[in-house]
């Protein structure tokens, strides 16, 4: 975690209806300059990429000619179900490989890297379906996070002394963020026996760990209650706050909306616009791409939401089953 | 029927080369599927090549029998490199398809007639020069071992020192691995290997290092075998003793530093104990001849220890150590 030292730790309330933290300011600031055309350029960008494809035999999962993500700000990816927003994030975090396409973290190209050393420049993802580490203990979860560690390594690993300094350290930090995410109560448990929202702040936390310097959340708030919704919003705007960049897709236009800086549309694998939230929502074409352009009922967005969850909650069932 | 002796039989087997051999291979699977999640159903290939490459390295090769044993480990580890390097990025269970032909291949192609000239067939090695002949030399023992109830000749002693010496010092470096952070990172991809992708680390190399290090546990176990019948035989590394080994595992249970040695003693303790009984009863004429002869003997003690199998994996899924909440617990 870059910048501990400005921006107290969100501990929970006190941010809760504040989105005006110093970053945020800069943020929309920034953005100011930004073009809210779809591919538009940023003034200070940490990541864009260009021409991604990715097909699935014939299906044009993603198509995206370019992009480009602000640094230091929150940057929601929304889109209907099968737009590509999951297999965007697994492309550009190295966990699938595109059919063509390069892009740059912090003018670095990291296209050709596998997910392992994305992590390791920085950018550090969760997953839609959280994968919390169910036979390791919450605390172990977080140790698991820290980078480059000494004990890690085979030879080292069996000599406790040259890694036990590095993991007292390592431990303090994992203390702090247990704290942080209100963690502490369940510290030695096993990460398997916590409740969904308890794993996905757990996830969150684990990510942390590593202290990277994007983060890219997969759906951060699905199968959450709305209680620990307002929660895990804080955490992710105190990520900006800590000068974080952070990515998210979501489905929660109100999420979106309280949280993000700028906003991106993707549909069938193309992003179709973006800008900053209320703007992009009030668009034709969003709201197209997510009912369908030839939608005859007007939903409200209530509706068209509690759908969107229904989906998705069937899409995750499903996912489990396969996987379990 | 002749408790005493059932007693001695019994009990001089619980400290035997066997329950080391099973010991050592399913230690080798611990590491593998235990810690990593690796679904390794090859061990008796790897076994195999501890035995052969010893027993080739003295008899075919004429090399003593340090280097011997440094040429047994490194084609273990070409081995596991083999394995590995095409199906370690693939799912799970390619692994397991893959080890399972490769222990097959191996064991055949060790037995096979054309080869016999180097690998002695499907007699196995024990031919001139005996390959056992430099480490006998090394025997500290002049006699062998006649205490209360154990019995163990002196070349078996000797074999059973070095051996449970192998076995103490695989307990602590399976120890000292998994409560390190190596352990950490290990015991991460068992429960999913994409979130420790995700974290930086490298998960192919890790799984490469568990196959390699739990493949030269299998190796250890197959030169105890050799080396305690003074012969490499084909028949000695056929598929089910990998699922012996897998049996002392899951009995002792999975994930625990002590699993395999108590399932190890558990497992060969117990098909000794029922041989010896069976036996006696048979000749003592307590098992009438219609239901049950002495040469029927070697199955029915199979049978029975996989009914009392299958009772423990009804009452007791997590072995002997193992803790059930922890099984229990959901697999994401």
């Amino acid at each position: 975690m870059p910048a501990e030292n400005d921006a107290p730790a969100t501990g929970g309330v006190e941010t809760t209806s504040n989105r005006a933290g110093a970053r945020a300011t800069a943020a929309v600031q920034a953005l100011a300059g930004a073009e809210a055309v779809a591919g538009g350029s940023k003034p200070d960008p940490i990541l864009v990429a260009d021409n991604v494809v990715r097909t699935f035999g014939g299906l044009k999962a993603v198509d995206v000619d370019h992009v480009e993500i602000q640094r230091g700000s929150i940057t929601a990816l929304i889109g209907p179900n099968g737009a590509g927003k999951t297999t965007f994030f697994n492309l550009l975090t190295g966990f699938d490989q595109p059919d063509t396409g390069t892009w740059t973290f912090n003018g670095q190209d990291i296209s050709k890297l596998p997910a392992y050393k994305v992590a390791r420049q920085g950018m550090v993802r969760t997953f839609q379906l959280t994968k919390s580490l169910a036979r390791l203990t919450v605390l172990e979860n977080l140790r698991l996070g820290a980078k480059e560690q000494r004990g890690e390594r085979l030879w080292a690993s069996i000599l406790p002394f040259l890694w036990r300094d590095e993991e007292r350290a390592i431990t303090e930090r994992a203390e702090e963020l247990l704290e942080h995410f209100n963690l502490v109560r369940v510290r030695d448990d096993f990460a398997g026996s916590l409740s969904g929202g308890q794993r996905k702040l757990l996830e969150m936390a684990r990510a942390l760990m590593a202290s990277p310097e994007m983060v890219m959340l997969d759906e951060p708030m699905a199968g959450v209650n709305p209680r620990l919704r307002q929660t895990l919003n804080d955490h992710i705007r105190g990520l900006r706050e800590e000068g974080m960049t952070v990515v998210f897709v979501e489905h929660d236009m109100d999420v979106v909306r309280d949280v993000s800086d700028w906003v991106i549309v993707m549909a069938q694998g193309k992003v179709v616009a973006e800008g900053p939230p209320e703007e992009v929502m009030a668009q034709q074409s969003v709201i197209d791409a997510y009912l369908g352009a030839h939608h005859d009922a007007p939903l409200s967005l209530e509706e068209e939401e509690a759908q969107l969850e229904a989906a998705e909650d069937e899409a995750a069932r499903e996912a489990e089953e396969e996987t379990s | 029927m002749d408790w005493g002796s059932i007693a001695s039989q019994t009990l001089s087997a619980l400290i035997g080369w066997e329950v080391v051999a099973y010991c050592l291979a399913a230690m080798g699977l611990n590491i593998h599927f235990g810690y990593t999640g690796l679904l390794n159903f090859g061990q008796a290939g790897f076994m195999a090549m501890g035995a052969y490459g010893v027993a080739m390295g003295i008899s075919t090769f004429g090399l003593s029998l340090p280097v011997a044993l440094l040429f047994a480990i490194a084609w273990t580890v070409f081995l596991a490199l083999l394995l590995g390097i095409p199906t370690l990025r693939l799912r799970a269970d390619y692994l397991a398809i893959v080890t399972i032909a490769a222990g097959e291949i191996l064991r055949l192609f060790f037995r096979s007639a054309s080869l016999s000239e180097w690998t002695g067939g499907s007699d196995g090695l024990q031919g001139s020069p005996v390959f056992t002949t430099q480490f006998k030399s090394l025997n500290p023992y002049s006699g062998g071992l006649n205490i209360g109830p154990f019995h163990l000749g002196q070349h078996t002693l000797w074999v059973v020192t070095v051996g449970w010496i192998l076995v103490g010092g695989g307990i602590l470096l399976t120890w000292l691995l998994m409560r390190s952070p190596w352990g950490r990172v290990i015991k991460g991809i068992r429960e999913d290997e994409d979130a420790v992708r995700s974290l930086g680390k490298n998960v192919f190399s890790y799984k490469m290092q568990s196959l390699i290090i739990g493949g030269l546990f299998g190796a250890a176990a197959g030169m105890v075998i050799a080396l305690a019948n003074s012969s490499a035989n084909p028949d000695n590394f056929a598929p089910q003793y990998t699922f012996f080994a897998y049996t002392v595992l899951l009995l002792g249970g999975a994930a625990r530093v002590f699993g395999p040695l108590v399932g190890a003693v558990i497992f060969w303790g117990s098909l000794v104990l029922l041989d010896a009984v069976l036996k006696n009863a048979v000749g003592a004429g307590l098992i009438p001849e219609w239901l049950m002869n002495e040469n029927q003997i070697g199955q029915v003690r199979f049978m029975m220890v996989g009914l009392v199998l299958m009772l423990l994996m009804i009452y007791r899924p997590q072995g002997i150590f193992g803790d059930k909440k922890e099984l229990q617990l959901d697999a994401r």
